[in-house]
């Protein structure tokens, strides 16, 4: 019997990026996405399921479906997206309904994978310049977004403590450039307008998108339960990521760098949410040679990762907007993946 | 291809119909397409694409420096770089270091270094140049003076860089935080250390006294303090490098302390504020100009443990033991050394 994996979030970026990767494979049996909204990205033979962002209807769905793997994507990174108390809805009582469903007894479930980022260890300036996985943050919680990450890291311990026969992984990425992912560095990037604070020139990390799909298909191939950080090789100055990028330094005060943010994030010229402020002021690097010997090959370095999205905002500049977007057809797609008349195995 | 001012965007992408945010650019070529042939949009789009993927990067300063810049844990390709340049436009190293601002300080700070600070080395072939050492020095001068001289000596004299480990401090400081890291200081943690020193096999320079040795009063001069609780030891241990003491005359000279404004210090978030010497003389410049004292370093024999590197922990007595004998050998050299020395100003 081939592998039976559940995709949280299929609406978003990630999910469905991991839904196209894993349709790819033909050991996958059965590939269930779970979404808000409909999936924004053509797919073959994944079943789409609407829910709420809690998931409340998660255990049946598992016990009915008797997945085997779970790669939970839906964890909300970005703070200027949704509002505080979605965000706190979406990743904490998300995750907590997840490991409640994944963990019921008699589960089908092996595998819990976890999609967190790098920014559970903050940014202060007692920071060492690689952190480790064991390593613990030194400056204080700022940001609810941070809070929240931290809290679903703490739930997924518990979790793994209590279901030692499952194995978890948290995959905890850099911040990610690539050539279509639109995060608050890309958004400024892609304006050509990066904040920064006067006097500063951090050194930052990035992960390519590409190698975010990889890892995760990587993780779900093989058994490699813990904790890895997940970024590309090396670090820059921050003043380089414009620069490669070809857009200016917008250089704000070292006091209240936000507030004076706030006038162009109301004209949606930059965006510069609570969690970029630490990064642009001390940067943040992550060890990522455990995920390396657990035997992940990167694609990208840092500049690599840099140079990636450069190239396609080059494209975008020169060429226009992409084209308009796939559109998900309810009856369409069930047409195609239940009807009897359709003939399987042959290529369309 | 700079953009345009912010309205200039709005207006263009207006007239072209689009209310997406875009480029004058993007609006030319959105009008060039829809009144010729799609050919011509296409070649545009990809020549402009070329020159700009194409764009040599920025001169690094290749010429003036001469020292090899620490090499990157582990040489990498990108999958699809070939016949890409490489996408860096600096030299900046994994630590901040960047060997181009280090040769324009060294130029700069050269004539200070031989006329001014007069620097006078004794042993300093005991230094390696190459593999992993942990340099340690007494510290002095209300902004030390000594730091700047020992890594201008080792990298002019031995020509292989120096990461000077200090308190995170100087990290909070805009302009100033950069411009220390750029010129080879690092934040001082044991993992940073570590890295430095068993990893890169690199040369770090640590003060074990830390700002209590720079916060004294000239009254307690080439008095060495406590050496922290040894830390330095237990890295050197864990790492497997030797620790190697510098002696250095002069540079409590060179900036005194007449005694300290601990309110003014809490009020500015200092960890001290000094009223110098300097600053009675010359006022706020006194902050700025150094006594030209002369300076003289003696490099002792380097110390090397017979433990097993990589260990978590180390007996807490050899440690305290190990860094007690090295400060009270630092101490017997300063005295040495002043015992020799007839005049502050000429050695």
């Amino acid at each position: 019997m081939g592998r039976r994996v559940l995709i949280t979030g299929l609406d978003t970026f990630w999910g469905g990026r991991m839904a196209q990767a894993l349709e790819a494979k033909p050991d996958v049996e059965m590939i269930l996405g779970l979404g808000t909204k409909e999936p924004r990205v053509p797919l073959d033979r994944t079943e789409f399921v609407r829910s709420d962002q809690k998931y409340s209807i998660l255990s049946r769905i598992v016990r009915a479906t008797q997945v085997d793997t779970i790669v939970h994507t839906f964890l909300e990174t970005n703070s200027v997206t949704v509002p505080a108390r979605t965000l706190h809805e979406i990743n904490v009582i998300g995750t907590l309904n997840l490991l409640a469903a994944a963990g019921a007894s008699g589960t089908s479930v092996r595998k819990v994978i976890i999609k967190s980022s790098t920014h559970v260890y903050g940014s202060a300036e007692q920071d060492p310049a690689w952190f480790s996985e064991e390593d613990t943050r030194t400056g204080p919680v700022r940001t609810r977004l941070e809070r929240s990450l931290i809290e679903v890291e703490s739930l997924v311990r518990d979790f793994t403590d209590d279901n030692p026969h499952l194995a978890v992984t948290v995959l905890r990425f850099a911040n990610v450039l690539g050539t279509d992912i639109i995060t608050p560095i890309s958004y400024d990037l892609r304006r050509r307008l990066l904040p920064s604070i006067a006097g500063f020139d951090p050194l930052v990390q990035f992960v390519e998108e590409d190698d975010v799909v990889r890892s995760l298909e990587f993780v779900t191939e093989n058994r490699i339960p813990g904790v890895f950080n997940v970024a590309g090789e090396g670090k820059i100055p921050w003043s380089e990521v414009a620069s490669i990028s070809g857009a200016h330094l917008l250089p704000l005060p070292p006091f209240g760098p936000r507030l004076f943010a706030a006038p162009l994030e109301r004209l949606s010229r930059v965006q510069f949410p609570p969690e970029m402020e630490g990064l642009v002021r001390y940067g943040r690097g992550v060890d990522t040679s455990k995920f390396r010997e657990a035997g992940f090959d990167y694609r990208y370095s840092t500049a690599g990762a840099v140079r990636s999205f450069a190239r396609a905002n080059n494209l975008r500049r020169a060429t226009g907007s992409a084209p308009p977007g796939y559109r998900y057809e309810q009856d369409v797609e069930q047409f195609f993946r239940h009807s009897p008349a359709v003939v399987r195995g042959v290529d369309a | 291809m700079r953009g345009p001012a912010p309205s200039a965007v709005g207006s263009a992408a207006r007239s072209s119909g689009r209310p997406d945010d875009r480029d004058l650019i993007d609006a030319i070529v959105e009008h060039a397409a829809s009144t010729s042939s799609t050919t011509s949009t296409t070649s545009t789009g990809s020549t402009d694409w070329a020159a700009a993927v194409e764009d040599p990067p920025e001169a690094t300063g290749a010429s003036l420096s001469y020292l090899p810049v620490a090499a990157p844990r582990r040489p990498m390709v990108d999958e699809d770089t070939e016949g890409f340049e490489d996408p860096r436009r600096s030299d900046v190293d994994e630590w901040g270091r960047s060997e181009h601002m280090r040769s324009i300080i060294r130029r700069l700070y050269d004539p200070v270094y031989r006329h001014w600070f007069r620097v006078e080395w004794e042993g300093l072939e005991k230094i390696p140049t190459e593999g992993g050492a942990l340099l340690i020095a007494n510290h002095a001068g209300a902004i030390p003076s000594d730091a700047p001289a020992i890594m201008h000596g080792i990298e002019t004299e031995l020509g292989r860089p120096v990461y000077g480990l200090a308190d995170y401090f100087f990290r909070t400081i805009p302009v100033v935080g950069t411009m220390w890291s750029r010129s080879g200081g690092v934040p001082a943690h044991p993992d940073n250390a570590y890295r430095i020193l068993h990893d890169q096999q690199q040369l770090a320079l640590v003060f074990p006294e830390g700002t209590k040795a720079t916060s004294k009063t000239y009254a307690d001069r080439y008095r060495l303090r406590r050496f922290g609780r040894g830390g330095f030891v237990e890295l050197a241990m864990r790492a497997g490098v030797p620790i190697i003491p510098i002696a250095v005359v002069g540079a409590e000279e060179s900036m005194p302390i007449v005694f300290r404004l601990t309110k003014v210090a809490k009020a500015l978030n200092l960890p001290y504020f000094p009223v110098t010497v300097n600053s009675l003389l010359l006022g706020p410049l006194g902050y700025v100009t150094y006594f030209p004292a002369k300076f003289k370093l003696r490099v002792l024999d380097p110390i090397t443990f017979d433990v097993e590197p990589g260990l978590e922990r180390y007996s807490r007595s050899r440690v305290m033991d190990e860094a007690e004998r090295i400060r009270a050998s630092m101490q017997d050299t300063l005295h040495d050394m002043l015992r020799e020395r007839r005049s502050i100003w000429f050695g």
